[in-house]
C-alpha cells in the first residue's frame, strides 16, 4: 500500500458560502510520510486538512463533491470517507484519523485523565492497561520524564510546549493510522517547535502525517512530500525539494521565494 | 444516547417559552371574566370595588345592545337572564364537579368559576344583590388609579435614576484609576443585590421620613416610592450603561484625546454616541423593571386608591394594588386583579422586549 | 480654551459626585440595618420560631424555598443553557430562547406570584410551599439558563474540536470537557442566581403565604423570612418591629455574601 489516504478531486464549499473554498483537489498522502500543506493565509490548507478527519461536520451545512479514500489495513477494505454519515462512523474514523490542533487544547483534567479520556472511549477500561499505554506515550512524545511525578496535577499547569506534547501524547495513545497537525506550533516559543519538529520526524516511522504549515522552512525541515495550494486551487504538488530547488510553477516559485504570502 | 440528550436540552430550552406562553394564557383566562365585563375602558375607569345601582330588570331587557356599549359597568344583558335563574346551590354543583377537569390543558375553553373557589357570584361579572325588581348592584373594578400610579412613579424614578446612573456609569468606566475602580464597582453590584424588601423598609423608616421633611406632604407617598425605585434601579441602569460605554474603542477615544479634546468632550462627543444604543437601551430596561418592583414601593406609597393629586400625596401602583389584595379577593375583583397583572406583565414585556430587540443587540 | 477646561471640571465633578452618592446610598441602607437590626439579634431568634418572636422558622422555611427551586431550576437551566450554546448555537430559535430568557429575567415578580397563584394555589385551596418554590424557580430559570449560555461560550471552540477529534461523542465533550471548562463560571452564576431568589418577597406572598410556626409539610402555607418581614414592619408592636429588622440585617448580610462568594469565585479565574 503506498498511499495511505487520497484525495481525488475534492471540492468543498462551506455553508451559506457562494463559491466553493476548495476546487477539485487531487492528492496522495503516502504512508509513513509527511506531507505537508503550505499555501498563503485563505488558501484552503487547513480547509482540507479538517476534511481529511471530516471535523467540519461539527457544523453542519457544507457541501462536499469529489472523494476522500482512507485505506485500511489488509482486511479491512478502503473507504470513501466522505460518505460517512453515522454517528459510530464519525467516531471510528477520528480514532484512525486523529488531529492536533494549532492552541493546545489540554482538556479540564489532569495529565493522566486527559491521556485516559480517548482510551476510555475506545473501550480501555483496564487500570493496568491504561497505565501502560499512558507512559507509553508519553515517553514517545519525551514528556515522561517531566511530568511522571504529577500525573495527577491538571494539565493546563503545563507549559504552552508540554502542552501540545500533551495533546499530540493523546491523539497517539489511540494507535492512529494518519495524524493530522493543523499549524502546530504557530502558536510556541522557537526551542518548543524545534522539539515538536523532531518529534514529528520520528512519528512518521509508525504513522502517517499530514502537516498544515505556513512556515515554509518548517515544511522544508519537516516534510517529504509538499503541496502548494493558493486560493482554493491545489497549485503544485512533489517531492519537498523539488518543490523548494526546482518548483514547476511560477506561483510556487513566486511564494517560495516570498514575493507574496 | 447522543439524541436524548439533545432532546432533553431542547425541551429545558423550551421550558422557558412555555412558561411565557403559559402565563400570558392563565393571566387571560382568569382575567377574562373582568375583561368582557369592562372591557378597555377598564384602563381609564378610576372607581375600584364601587357598587352601582342599575336601572331595573325591565328597562334593561328593553334595551340590551344600548346598555352595553356604554359604560361597561353593566352587564351584558343575556347572561344577565340566564344567570339570574341559577342557584346557589347549582354553582356549588358546577364548582366541585369541575374542579376534577381542571388542570393547565390550556386548549379546553374553561368555565370561568372554576378558577375561584366556592364564591357566591362566580358567574361573569355578577356580584350584589339580585332583585329584578329594584335593579341589580353591580361593582365596578377600574384600573386607573394603579395605572396612573405606576406611570407617574416610574416617571419620578427615572427622572431622578438617569442622571446618578450615568454619572456613575461614565465614572466607573472612563474617570476612575484602576485602584478606586474595582472596589466602586463592587460596591455598586452590591447595590444592586440588596433585596428590594430592604429598600422598602429603609425607605419607610428613613428615606421617607427625609423627603417628606424636604417637600411637606406624608411621609408615605408617591414621590418618595418614585424616589425609592430610583436608588433601586441606579444600579441596574449603571452596570447596564458601563457595559455598553466599555464597547467604545480606545482608538476612537484615543484619536479625539490626540485632537487635545477634554474627558468631559471625549465622553459627550465619541462615547455617549457610540453607546448610544447600549445606553438608551439599558435606561429603556430599567423603566421595565421600575415598573413591576413591588416591595419597595409597597411599603411607602400608601396604599390609598386614590389618585395623587399632589406628587405627595398617597397613592398606590399596579403591583402594590396586587400585593394588597390578592389574598383577600374573590369573585370579580379577583378577575379584575388577574386582568391588572396582565396588563403589567404585556406592558413590561413589551417595554423590555423593545429595548432588547431595538437597543440592545447581541454582540 | 478656560471655558471648555471648567466644564471639564465640572463635568468630572459631578461624575464623581454621583459616585459618592451610590455609595451614600449603600452605606445609609447597611447602617441603617446594622443599627437597627443588632440590637434584636440575639441566639435566642435563631432557636426559636415567631410564634415565640424568633427567626428560626423564617431563615428554615426561605432556605427550604429558595434550595429546593434551585435543586429543580440549576438543572434545567443548565441544560437549557447547553441546548442554545452547544448544539441550537446560531439558529433562530436559540437567539429567540435567548431574547426570551433576557426579558423573562425582568418580568415584575409579582405577576409570576398571580401566574402560581392560579395555577396551583387556586386548585390546592391554600398557599403552599409547593406554589412558593414553582414561583421562585420560573424566576430563577432565565438566570441561569442566561449565565450557563454565557459562560459557555467562553470556552474555546478548539477545545471542543479536540474532544470530537479524539472520537469522542458531542454530549460526552459537553458533560466531560465543557461543562469542567466553564465550571466556575456556571457555579458562579448559580450561586448567584440563588442569591437573587433567596432575598425575593413578591412572588411568595400569595403562594407560599406566611406562618408565624415552623412547617415542614410543603403542602401547607410556608413559611418565609421575607414574606414575614413585610408583615412584621408593619406591626405596631415595637418588638416585633426590631426583629423585622434582625430579620432585615440577617437576609442581606446572607445575600451579600453569597455575592461576594460568587465574585471571588470567578476573579482572575481564567476559563
Amino acid at each position: 500500500m503506498k498511499n495511505k489516504m487520497e484525495i481525488n478531486d475534492f471540492s468543498f464549499t462551506y455553508k451559506g458560502a457562494k463559491a466553493p473554498s476548495l476546487k477539485h483537489i487531487s492528492l496522495p498522502v503516502e504512508c509513513n510520510k509527511v506531507t505537508a500543506i503550505i499555501g498563503p493565509s485563505g488558501c484552503g490548507k487547513s480547509t482540507l486538512l479538517r476534511s481529511m478527519n471530516r471535523i467540519h461536520d461539527l457544523y453542519p451545512g457544507n457541501i462536499y463533491d469529489g472523494e476522500i479514500l482512507l485505506h485500511n489495513k489488509k482486511d479491512e477494505p478502503s473507504q470513501n470517507i466522505l460518505d460517512i454519515k453515522k454517528e459510530n462512523e464519525f467516531i471510528k474514523l477520528r480514532q484512525k484519523v486523529g488531529m492536533v490542533f494549532q492552541k493546545p487544547t489540554p482538556f479540564p483534567m489532569s495529565i493522566f485523565d486527559n491521556i485516559a479520556y480517548g482510551l476510555k472511549l475506545s473501550g480501555q477500561k483496564n487500570k493496568r492497561k491504561l497505565q501502560e499505554l499512558i507512559e507509553k506515550s508519553l515517553h514517545k512524545v519525551a514528556l515522561w520524564e517531566e511530568v511522571k511525578d504529577r500525573l495527577n496535577d491538571d494539565a493546563r499547569g503545563l507549559s504552552g510546549g508540554q502542552q501540545q506534547r500533551l495533546c499530540i501524547a493523546r491523539v497517539i495513545a489511540l494507535k492512529p493510522e494518519v495524524i493530522l497537525f493543523d499549524e502546530p506550533t504557530s502558536a510556541l516559543d522557537p526551542l518548543s517547535t524545534l522539539a515538536i519538529e523532531e518529534m514529528i520526524f520520528e512519528l512518521k516511522q509508525d504513522y502517517t502525517i499530514a502537516i498544515v504549515t505556513h512556515n515554509m522552512q518548517q515544511a522544508s525541515r519537516v516534510s517529504d512530500y509538499t503541496a502548494f495550494m493558493y486560493l482554493g486551487d491545489l497549485i503544485e504538488f512533489g517531492a519537498t525539494e523539488t518543490i523548494f530547488i526546482r518548483p514547476t510553477k511560477k506561483q510556487t516559485e513566486d511564494y517560495i521565494t516570498g514575493k507574496f504570502g | 444516547m447522543e439524541k436524548l440528550f439533545k432532546i432533553i436540552a431542547q425541551c429545558s430550552a423550551s421550558f422557558v417559552f412555555i412558561i411565557l406562553v403559559a402565563t400570558v394564557v392563565v393571566l387571560y383566562l382568569t382575567a377574562k371574566p373582568a375583561i368582557e365585563e369592562f372591557g378597555a375602558h377598564f384602563i381609564i375607569e378610576p372607581r375600584w370595588n364601587v357598587d352601582v345601582i342599575q336601572p331595573p330588570a325591565s328597562e334593561q331587557l328593553a334595551n340590551p345592545i344600548s346598555e352595553n356599549a356604554n359604560t361597561g359597568s353593566l352587564k351584558i344583558e343575556t347572561d344577565n337572564t340566564e344567570e339570574a335563574d341559577v342557584s346557589d346551590e347549582d354553582l356549588e354543583a358546577d364548582i366541585s364537579s369541575d374542579e376534577d377537569g381542571y388542570d393547565d390543558d390550556l386548549g379546553d375553553d374553561f368555565a370561568d368559576d372554576e378558577y375561584i373557589p366556592t364564591d357566591d357570584d362566580i358567574e361573569t361579572g355578577q356580584s350584589g344583590v339580585e332583585d329584578p325588581a329594584a335593579g341589580k348592584v353591580s361593582t365596578i373594578y377600574g384600573g386607573a388609579v394603579p395605572i396612573v400610579g405606576t406611570i407617574f412613579s416610574t416617571i419620578i424614578a427615572m427622572l431622578f435614576s438617569i442622571p446618578i446612573a450615568m454619572g456613575i456609569a461614565v465614572f466607573l468606566s472612563e474617570i476612575a484609576n484602576s485602584l478606586t475602580a474595582k472596589p466602586i464597582g463592587i460596591a455598586i453590584e452590591l447595590l444592586a443585590a440588596i433585596p428590594s424588601i430592604i429598600y422598602g423598609m429603609w425607605a419607610l423608616f428613613y428615606f421617607g421620613p427625609f423627603i417628606s421633611s424636604i417637600f411637606g406632604g406624608h411621609s408615605v407617598s408617591l414621590l418618595i416610592a418614585g424616589l425609592v425605585l430610583g436608588v433601586m434601579i441606579i444600579p441596574f441602569m449603571a452596570a447596564l450603561s458601563r457595559d455598553a460605554i466599555n464597547t467604545t474603542p480606545d482608538v476612537l477615544k484615543e484619536s479625539a484625546y490626540a485632537m487635545g479634546a477634554t474627558k468631559f468632550e471625549v465622553i459627550k462627543d465619541i462615547i455617549f454616541p457610540y453607546a448610544r444604543a447600549g445606553i438608551i437601551g439599558s435606561i429603556i430596561v430599567s423603566l421595565g423593571r421600575a415598573m413591576g418592583e413591588t416591595m419597595a414601593v409597597a411599603f411607602v406609597i400608601g396604599g390609598i386608591f386614590k389618585f395623587a393629586h399632589k406628587v405627595t400625596d398617597s397613592t398606590i401602583s399596579i403591583p402594590v394594588v396586587l400585593a394588597n389584595n390578592f389574598a383577600e379577593s374573590s369573585g370579580i375583583s379577583m378577575n379584575a386583579l388577574f386582568y391588572l397583572s396582565l396588563l403589567l406583565f404585556i406592558v413590561s414585556f413589551f417595554i423590555i422586549f423593545t429595548a432588547k430587540y431595538f437597543f440592545l443587540r447581541r454582540k | 480654551m478656560t471655558k471648555r477646561l471648567l466644564i471639564n471640571k465640572l463635568a468630572i465633578m459631578f461624575s464623581s459626585l454621583m459616585a459618592i452618592l451610590g455609595l451614600a446610598f449603600l452605606a445609609w441602607i447597611i447602617i441603617t440595618l446594622l443599627l437597627k437590626g443588632s440590637s434584636a439579634l440575639t441566639p435566642y431568634i435563631f432557636t426559636h420560631d415567631l410564634v415565640e418572636n424568633g427567626i428560626r422558622n423564617l431563615l428554615w422555611g426561605q432556605f427550604v424555598l429558595a434550595g429546593l427551586a434551585s435543586l429543580i431550576g440549576i438543572p434545567i437551566g443548565l441544560l437549557a443553557g447547553i441546548y442554545l450554546q452547544e448544539y441550537g448555537n446560531h439558529t433562530k430559535y436559540a437567539t429567540f430562547i435567548r431574547d426570551l430568557s433576557d426579558v423573562m429575567m425582568s418580568a415584575p415578580s409579582i405577576v409570576i406570584g398571580t401566574f402560581i397563584y392560579a395555577i396551583i394555589v387556586i386548585p390546592a385551596g391554600h398557599t403552599n410551599g409547593w406554589a412558593g418554590i414553582a414561583a421562585l424557580f420560573v424566576m430563577m430559570l432565565p438566570i441561569v439558563v442566561r449565565t450557563t449560555d454565557d459562560m459557555l461560550s467562553m470556552v474555546p471552540v478548539e477545545l471542543r474540536e479536540a474532544g470530537i477529534a479524539i472520537g469522542a461523542p458531542k454530549y460526552h465533550v459537553v458533560l466531560h470537557i465543557i461543562l469542567k471548562a466553564a465550571k466556575v463560571g456556571i457555579m458562579t452564576g448559580s450561586i448567584l442566581a440563588f442569591a437573587r431568589i433567596v432575598g425575593e418577597t413578591a412572588p411568595l406572598l400569595y403562594t407560599s403565604g406566611s406562618t408565624i410556626y415552623m412547617e415542614t409539610d410543603l403542602t401547607q402555607t410556608y413559611p418565609s423570612m421575607t414574606v414575614s418581614i413585610y408583615n412584621l414592619a408593619t406591626m405596631p408592636d415595637e418588638k416585633l418591629v426590631s426583629l423585622a429588622w434582625a430579620a432585615a440585617l440577617v437576609l442581606t448580610l446572607v445575600v451579600l455574601m453569597l455575592n461576594l462568594l460568587g465574585r471571588f469565585l470567578i476573579r482572575d479565574k481564567r476559563l
